[in-house]
């Protein structure tokens, strides 16, 4: 692109790389019926929007809905538009952008293994501790963490464990509710 | 996970039925009067309740068998543009849903109600590669509005009445049933629409926000240069939407523009329409902006969108939330439906006492007649052979007195109905606008003529196009509808051969239409009538034949071979920077730099 105003030259230029990105948590409550989450992972795909990360599962087993939360990168309005064309599927009941909401909260859970022997290894605990991880599982020469938090504390302590021999990582994605009393 | 049964008990009013006769009960509820179809192994037991019904209740509810399952969808689009009802298509399993799909897009982009019911295997094959098996809710979920995949009999009532308001209602849309062969063999009871419960909470918005509305309407008032820019969404909006349109223009001194999918929502014989917008549009209707009501920035719009009219105050009325800011970013944005959206500002404009600021529009006018006396639509007649556009000219002299309705196929044939083929009411104009489906026009004017049997249905057509769904011709024999397809044939995919001259050095690769058939002796062979014009002189008194010809008609018009289709916007230009006509005998190979011949 040649030009630098806010407008790309084109539709067809409207990738916006020059624009600053922002990561954006939706939290979407559907109705959980066959194909759901493919309607909302298809629109993604199809529309060339990022899918950082994605958690579903039931939440309502009376209402048959569940909740999605999906971590999303983008310019500011593409941002918006992936909201606007996440409220247009029929099967999504409600939409609500966790990141522009003080009250959000936002929780990840990631399985951490760690391979080491003698100062590593004890290195690795102490990390563990000053995380609050839980050790899992053990061998005379690994350690399987539990360990829950914002996805930056998650970032944080996995980069921590990376010289002390990080084997294996699984992430659950992030999970997002609101403060206070009010519900979705 | 099982969809959930929601239906309430009401046992006065249920009956037990097998699935395919609640299709068919569920199709008659709705008012569903003519359905367009092809049978297969999954789809017969809906077959045989269809027969059944004809043999209780006669033709209440009328099947039409297309030749191509994309011609059934195509004719359904027909149908439910012309008449602003729903179009419903039943197709088999497998090929029959995945032929069918061409149409279900188109209708998806030009938001066309349709709903498309597909046969399936049997619950128990599915996932087993059974013969005609395809995962057509997995195909089609991401162009259809909605989709279902119908388990269980009993839940057949509420998805098919609620894929009837799905499909008709907000942005309107297709919607896919795939019902699976046992399913309608197995028995159930039947509710009627007032009956159900819809499962969805969906529950579009019409009702355009007050306070935005007030706004908007106090920028039109004070705007200097006010223009409507609409779109299909005043179509949409019943005939309502079209006539309050035309009251709030008269209202504002506002000129009027549309997009193709617009045209006839206001009338082209009113001094204050400035012609189409957009890459083929007039030069007036392309150089001022904007309130656009139903209409969505389409980048066949726009051009460039750095120089969109970038300095124009816009508003943005429309039923999709996401179109708004999409492509251009707009000071006022309204989400609701056209009609009611216009009913609301012409609310506030008289509340207000508004008063249209005459000298401002005064010399706004001036500046539109300078543009319009460079007559952008300008082209250079001939004595020797027919040009496109004197064709069409010709075809719109000699039936616009007639109650007629226009379809078309896709390429310059299009764009020059669109600019000399002029539209004074709604539902009259079916083209394939946004998906650009060649193939489109002569299934859609079947739908179209079995709509309206006495009017005059005309498909003007490429010899290109035509041919992706001629088959469909003898649908229109066998069901003895009297349609005309006017080929415009030029012996080249017209579009692409322009585009090739333009941005790809002459360099004319596969868009000669080698072989052509005798369209004459064509249409003799499917049993229609067969006529064709060389001689610019003998034109008036061919089409009058084809008029007066009470039967199915293929007209093959030889038109100038080479004609290019201006005004142009050139890919990678600014919407008002246009190759005009006065650019005749410049070297239009230089006039679409690098950058701009990589675009669409």
């Amino acid at each position: 692109m040649t030009d630098t105003n806010t407008q790309p030259a084109s539709a067809y230029d409207l990738s916006h790389e020059t624009e600053v990105e922002n990561v954006a948590t939706f939290t979407l409550l559907v109705d959980n019926e066959p194909g759901v989450l493919h309607r909302v992972v298809g629109l993604f795909a199809g529309r060339g929007y990022n899918i950082e990360s994605l958690t579903v599962a039931e939440t309502d087993r009376r209402a048959h809905t569940s909740r999605i939360t999906i971590v999303t990168r983008g310019a500011p309005h593409v941002l918006e538009q992936i909201e606007a064309q996440l409220r247009k599927v029929v099967s999504v009941r409600r939409v609500h952008d966790v990141t522009r909401d003080p009250n959000g909260i936002e929780r990840e859970l990631a399985l951490v293994k760690v391979r080491g022997t003698g100062t590593e290894r004890v290195e690795a605990m102490r990390v563990a501790e000053i995380f609050r991880a839980k050790v899992i599982d053990t061998t005379s020469e690994s350690f399987v963490f539990e360990i829950t938090g914002g996805p930056s504390k998650i970032d944080s302590f996995v980069e921590l464990m990376r010289p002390l021999g990080l084997v294996e990582l699984s992430r659950t994605g992030v999970l997002s509710i609101e403060r206070g009393a009010e519900g979705m | 996970m099982t969809a959930h049964q929601t239906i309430k008990k009401a046992d006065s009013a249920a009956r037990e039925m097998t699935g395919a006769q609640i299709v068919v009960q569920a199709l008659i509820d709705q008012g569903v009067s003519t359905l367009f179809g092809y049978p297969g192994g999954a789809v017969l037991p809906i077959y045989d309740a269809l027969f059944q019904e004809t043999e209780a209740h006669g033709h209440r509810l009328r099947h039409v068998l297309v030749r191509h399952e994309q011609g059934a969808t195509h004719a359904a689009e027909g149908y439910a543009r012309s008449t602003g009802k729903p179009g419903v298509v039943l197709v088999t399993s497998g090929p029959g849903a995945t032929n069918a799909i061409t149409g279900i897009v188109d209708a998806l982009m030009d938001s066309i109600p349709l709903v498309v019911i597909t046969g399936q295997v049997p619950t128990h094959l599915i996932g087993t590669d059974a013969f005609q098996e395809a995962d057509t809710v997995g195909i089609t979920r991401a162009c259809t509005k909605q989709n279902y995949l119908v388990k269980n009999a009993a839940d057949l009532p509420r998805i098919i009445h609620e894929a009837f308001r799905i499909a008709t209602t907000g942005r309107p849309g297709p919607v896919l049933i795939d019902i699976p062969k046992d399913v309608q063999f197995s028995k159930a009871d039947y509710y009627g629409p007032d009956e159900v419960t819809f499962s969805h909470a969906y529950a579009p918005r019409t009702k355009g926000d007050p306070g935005k509305v007030a706004e908007a309407v106090r920028m039109i008032a004070n705007a200097r240069r006010p223009v409507f820019y609409t779109g299909g969404g005043v179509i949409n909006a019943g005939p309502r939407g079209a006539e309050l349109l035309r009251e709030f223009a008269a209202l504002t001194g506002a000129p009027v523009t549309s997009t193709l999918m617009g045209l006839g929502a206001f009338p082209a014989a009113d001094p204050a329409w400035l012609g189409m917008v957009g890459m083929h549009g007039t030069l007036e209707a392309n150089n001022a902006m904007m309130v656009a009501i139903g209409s969505r920035f389409d980048d066949r719009v726009t051009g460039r969108l750095d120089a969109f009219s970038p300095g124009s105050k816009k508003i943005h009325v429309d039923i999709d939330a996401s179109s708004i800011n999409k492509n251009v970013r707009v000071d006022v944005g309204i989400i609701g439906d056209a009609a009611s959206v216009l009913e609301d500002m012409i609310a506030v404009w008289k509340a207000k006492k508004y008063e249209a600021n005459r000298t401002a529009l005064d010399s706004w006018w001036r500046q539109i007649d300078e543009w319009r006396a460079r007559r952008s639509l300008r082209y250079r007649p001939s004595n020797e052979v027919i040009k496109p556009q004197y064709a069409i000219e010709r075809l719109y002299a000699l039936v616009k007195d007639r109650d007629h309705y226009i379809t078309t196929e896709v390429g310059q044939h299009q764009m020059w109905a669109a600019q000399f083929f002029h539209f004074q009411e709604p539902n009259r104009w079916m083209t394939s606008g946004g998906l650009g489906t060649m193939g489109y026009g002569l299934p859609a004017a079947v739908g179209v003529q079995l709509a309206h049997p006495d009017s005059l249905v005309i498909d003007i057509a490429g010899e290109a196009s035509v041919q992706m769904t001629m088959q469909e011709i003898s649908t229109a024999v066998q069901y003895e509808l009297p349609i005309k397809i006017f080929i415009l044939n030029n012996e080249w995919m017209g579009m692409v051969r322009q585009w090739q001259q333009l941005l790809h050095g002459e360099r004319y690769s596969h868009s000669y239409s080698e072989s052509l058939p005798d369209f004459v002796k064509l249409a003799e062979a499917y049993g229609a009538v067969g006529i064709r014009c060389e001689d610019p002189a003998e034109l008036g008194d061919k089409i009058r034949q084809m008029i007066d010809t009470p039967r199915p008609v293929i007209f093959d018009c030889r038109v100038e071979k080479a004609e290019n289709c201006l005004p142009m916007i050139p890919s990678g230009k600014a919407h008002n920077e246009m190759i005009l006509p006065d650019d005749w005998d410049t070297d239009l190979t230089q006039v679409i730099d690098e950058a701009g011949k990589k675009l669409v």
